[in-house]
């Protein structure tokens, strides 16, 4: 399969960067998109040229490395799937393909298709944990919990922190990925005694960082590669209302 | 920001219905009594205080949030597909609630500050001031009438997103009761402004 691909080069955090054209012409279409770059890399170190960088690591769908926008689409077309498990059969032959970096301006482009997420950890940072030592794995009865509010816990606890539903919300928002922490406890018990805080902190780090607001165009759910739910940001919202409206300050 | 626009839906639910008495077959009689009491009595004057201060409120609102997410997002993407993944009329609240201002203001000058501060408006056969009859002169204007009707098209979709986004922005969502908001939403969305398009047609038909 031949391809042309428009790819998004920048040297540094301050170049201003543009877009260059590559010609593929001997693409595997059992391939994954990352293969697929690492055969443009070959072919560039070959001719002398700086490889492109891109940030990647489990390559299995789990770790959230693989930020890529592909033809307008954060992780490409494919629903409910990460760059690296995007297969290149997905593509047609003579198919002309633009790759960006994710787009926010609270993830900084640092070089190519590589953007700075560390925003991403200071949210977590601020709450996005329990603060006593768990321990080994307790006995699974001990806390009741019901299935219900489990499995939601578990859907929510999915995220993997890529940052597509920020990439892909016109707003920049990170309603989506916050939402997602903030569901997972705030939907279990363990997680009940620093609900509040957790909320309050975690949107307070998420506004300083320049993360935009939520108007629920539903961008996010349609891009995230583990189909989180918008109720979670519903969840979210509910429980910045309540802990706006609970905690009294000394 | 949404409960101001909730407020301004409650407020059109109203509006909507007085103005649906002018298809009644009376010569407007029955619509300018409910007009004269919706402008004289005090409690109606009170709301409407609120209901201009709301107003002030929703589009200082949607004026710090339109920028506020513009400026989190600077650069746009090339290969752009942003149809695929959401609906336009969700990214186009604030254009969309600018037109619906640039008419508020033409609707005002030309129906609330006459009937309101002037004496412009004559008296109908029960010696009620006579909004009908202004309203009736100025769509049988076709120019002014499709005006109207364009704007109407523009509030259906700020309210196609708005009505059902205002509840989850405040934190209300349900698996069995979200499916029926958003039912009511559209149907709102449709029937309202569908109502309001109805009049300059109505007249335009009549004359
Ligand atoms: C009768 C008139 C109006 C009604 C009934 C109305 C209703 C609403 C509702 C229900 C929302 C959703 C709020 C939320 O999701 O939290 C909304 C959002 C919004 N409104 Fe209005 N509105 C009206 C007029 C206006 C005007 C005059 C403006 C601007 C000048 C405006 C600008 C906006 C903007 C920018 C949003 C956006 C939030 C987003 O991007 O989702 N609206 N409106
Ligand atoms: S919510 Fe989805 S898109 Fe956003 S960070 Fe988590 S996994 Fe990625
Ligand atoms: S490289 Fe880990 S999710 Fe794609």
């Amino acid at each position: 399969m031949r391809l042309t691909l428009k790819v998004w080069r920048q040297k540094n955090k301050s170049d201003k960067g543009g877009f260059e054209t590559y010609q593929l012409n001997n693409v595997d279409t059992h391939a994954s998109f990352l293969e697929m770059m690492d055969v443009l890399n070959e072919q560039l170190v070959n001719e002398n040229k700086i490889p492109v960088a891109f940030d990647h690591d489990c390559r299995e769908g789990i770790c959230g490395a693989c930020s890529m926008v592909i033809n307008g689409r954060p992780h490409g077309p494919l629903k409910g799937t990460t760059t690296c498990q995007l297969h290149m059969r997905h593509f047609h032959d003579g198919e002309t393909v633009t790759i960006e970096p994710f787009r926010a301006n609270a993830f900084p482009v640092l070089k190519d298709l590589v953007v700075d997420r560390s925003s991403f950890e200071r949210i977590q940072q601020a709450g996005g944990y329990i603060s006593v030592g768990t321990g080994s794995a307790p006995e699974a009865n001990n806390i009741p919990v019901n299935k219900v509010d489990a499995e939601k816990a578990f859907d929510s606890a999915a995220c993997i922190g890529c940052g597509a539903c920020v990439a892909a919300c016109k707003n920049g928002s990170a309603m989506l990925f916050v939402g997602a922490k903030v569901s997972q406890y705030a939907l279990l018990p363990q997680g009940h005694p620093e609900r509040n805080e957790r909320v309050l902190n975690m949107v307070a780090v998420m506004d300083e960082e320049g993360f935009g607001g939520c108007t629920n165009t539903g961008a996010c759910e349609a891009e995230c590669p583990k189909e989180i739910s918008v109720a979670n940001i519903m969840r979210l919202n509910r429980e910045y209302i309540s802990a706006k409206l609970s905690v009294e300050k000394e | 920001m949404s409960l101001t626009g909730l407020f301004l839906i409650s407020f059109l639910l109203v509006h909507c219905s007085i103005n649906a008495l002018m298809f009644l077959n009376d010569d407007g009689l029955l619509f300018n009594e409910a007009a004269h009491f919706m402008a004289s009595n005090i409690l109606i004057r009170t709301v409407e205080i609120f209901l201009f201060l709301f107003l002030i409120i929703h589009i200082l609102q949607s004026v710090a949030i339109t920028r506020q997410n513009m400026k989190a997002r600077t650069i746009s993407y090339a290969g752009s597909s942003a149809t695929a993944t959401s609906k336009w009329y969700s990214r186009s609240m604030g254009i969309l609630g600018a037109l619906i201002l640039v008419f508020l203001v033409i609707h005002l000058k030309d129906f609330f500050i006459p009937s309101r501060f002037t004496d412009r408006l004559g008296f109908d056969s029960n010696g009620t001031p006579d909004m009908y009859s202004e309203v009736k002169m100025a769509f049988e204007n076709p120019a002014y009438a499709m005006i109207y009707i364009l704007s109407m098209i523009v509030l259906a979709y700020h309210l196609l997103h708005g009505f059902q986004s205002a509840f989850r922005s405040l934190g209300i969502y349900h698996k069995k009761y979200t499916p029926v908001i958003e039912f009511l939403g559209t149907a709102f969305s449709i029937v309202v402004p569908a109502v309001f398009a109805a009049m300059p047609i109505f007249f335009l038909l009549k004359k």
